[in-house]
């Protein structure tokens, strides 16, 4: 691990200014994913600012109806607070089913949003990687790529966001809200803030440099069955392969989003229409223009059938 | 000739290696305070000490134990202010002022814990070298299912839970053990927590 100066500001703005103003500056918060790649060398921050002394770690309701869940909440207070047990399973559900329960004790809701893809090769620091070396080349694109994105992808980066919370983030509508150095905040739609890597993969999210995300609004519950659904390689503690997010009403309408697939949480929510024919004509429509490579094809089939799944367990 | 020409090979290596030397890493030192089994401990740190090289390498506390030093494996998980976490993944700086439990606070040879003697009693190991980070993980698991904190096999999120197999397992998921102790460490919680083995 390179070496690194370090600093516990006390309020949101302040720190922001810190990253702002420091060269190579990060945020810290849970760190389990920024230290994982700083013992790999993968990121390299000069300099760590310490958000946990900024309180953000409250849940509270809002005035439409909503909650907002502070960006130091962690994974495991959000999976377990009455409210999203009640309102909002699916959010439980996904963050359930996303890492260990050591790691989910530490990750707050904000470090999880920005955490790094898995990609073999972006890991791999002896292989091209285009989001870790801007230039470089992929080294996925003709690699071993059952793990890697089906769609929204380029000819520089096949990532996929590795994530679950942020699927039933994405499905929930929620909004990002933000503070930069000079004390201005912003509210990012789920739908905008990741964003697909094109001709900058190294870029992951629609944040600006220095630009500290300080809670997630939740709307009003949209009622409903909460489904989330994961297939991985094994029975716990693994990343979704694909992954399927559903709320569903009663008349077979409803919502889907699906992880494991994209550079970002995928939802088209033109294809949701179709709910009530069945998974296929969602997934139909909502992969139309996928390009898979030969080794991740499975993943359009494995989209449909666990959509399939998650509609018979909603009805069951 | 030969010993010439590599005199001059060496002494052009300077040269050709460019201008620029190797950079060394200056360590960054800041001291930190931590209450660890109970005891304050004050420290001067390199920032990149994770809270495992601390208390391993300098307070010589070499229970908690490092396997991948990723987070993936748990041998190294602590209770750190109620809540068990992976200390090979967090820095030692960022825990100014917390309470931390190691495997050495849990119980001691003379003073076993519940868990641990459970886990002699059901042979949850065989190495070992799992066995703290296994012990630290059991032991908040079963305050975990007290709380009422769910899992990902926790069949219905607002009934109260229960201490069954299928938890255990999901629940234990992060610490991997590879002499595959896992049944015997299910029955070793099962009967800590005051169940039917």
């Amino acid at each position: 691990m390179k070496s690194f100066t370090y600093e516990r500001p006390s309020s949101p703005s302040e720190a922001a200014a810190a990253v702002a103003r420091t060269p190579n500056a990060k945020f810290i918060a849970g760190g389990t994913n920024l230290l994982d790649l700083m013992k790999l060398q993968i990121e390299t921050p000069a300099h760590l600012v310490d958000v946990n002394g900024l309180g953000l770690d409250t849940i509270e309701p809002t005035p439409e109806g909503g909650l907002r869940v502070g960006a130091l909440v962690r994974n495991t207070d959000l999976a377990a607070d009455a409210r999203v047990r009640k309102d909002y399973a699916v959010l439980s559900r996904a963050l359930l089913a996303g890492a260990s329960g050591q790691l989910r004790n530490k990750a707050t809701t904000a470090g999880n949003l920005l955490q790094r893809t898995r990609c073999p090769y972006f890991y791999d620091t002896a292989q091209a990687c285009n989001k870790r070396q801007p230039g470089s080349g992929c080294s996925a694109l003709d690699g071993v790529s059952r793990q890697l994105a089906v769609i929204g992808g380029s000819e520089a980066c096949i990532a996929t966001h590795p994530g679950d919370m942020a699927v039933a983030m994405r499905l929930l509508d929620a909004n990002v809200e933000t503070v930069d150095a000079k004390g201005s905040s912003r509210k990012i739609p789920m739908a905008e803030f990741h964003r697909l890597p094109g001709d900058r993969p190294e870029i992951d999210t629609t944040l600006k440099a220095g630009e500290l995300i300080t809670a997630v609004t939740l709307p009003k519950p949209l009622g409903g069955t909460h489904v989330y659904r994961k297939v991985r390689d094994r029975a716990s503690y693994a990343y979704a392969l694909v992954s399927v997010a559903a709320v569903l009403q009663p008349d077979g309408t409803g919502r889907a989003a699906f992880g494991g697939v994209s550079h970002k949480p995928w939802r088209v929510e033109a294809a949701e229409g179709d709910l009530p024919r069945g998974a296929k004509a969602v997934t139909d429509k909502a992969f139309a223009g996928a390009k898979p490579t030969h080794q991740n094809a499975y993943k359009l089939k494995l989209a449909e059938r666990t959509l399939m799944a998650a509609i018979h367990e909603a009805r069951a | 000739m030969v010993g010439a020409s590599a005199t001059a090979a060496l002494a052009a290596v300077p040269s050709a290696a460019g201008a620029a030397p190797v950079s060394i890493d200056k360590p960054v030192l800041t001291k930190v305070s931590l209450t660890v089994n109970g005891q304050r401990r004050d420290l001067e740190l390199d920032t990149r000490t994770s809270l495992l090289d601390a208390a391993r390498e300098h307070l010589h506390l070499t229970g908690s134990k490092k396997g991948c030093d990723h987070g993936q494996c748990g041998a190294c998980t602590m209770i750190v202010e109620g809540r068990r976490i992976n200390s090979c993944l967090t820095l030692a700086v960022m825990h100014q002022g917390a309470e931390i439990t190691t495997i050495e606070g849990i119980g001691q040879p003379e003073n076993l814990h519940p868990m641990q003697a459970a886990f002699i009693k059901h042979d949850g190991y065989q190495c070992g070298y799992c066995t703290p980070g296994q012990i630290c993980s059991g032991v908040a698991v079963l305050a975990e299912i007290k709380a009422g904190i769910p899992s990902h096999v926790t069949a219905d999120l607002n009934a109260t839970l229960q201490v069954t197999e299928a938890e255990i397992r999901e629940r234990m998921s992060g610490n991997i053990c590879r002499c595959g102790a896992y049944s015997n460490i299910v029955e070793a919680m099962t009967e800590v927590a005051g169940r039917p083995v």
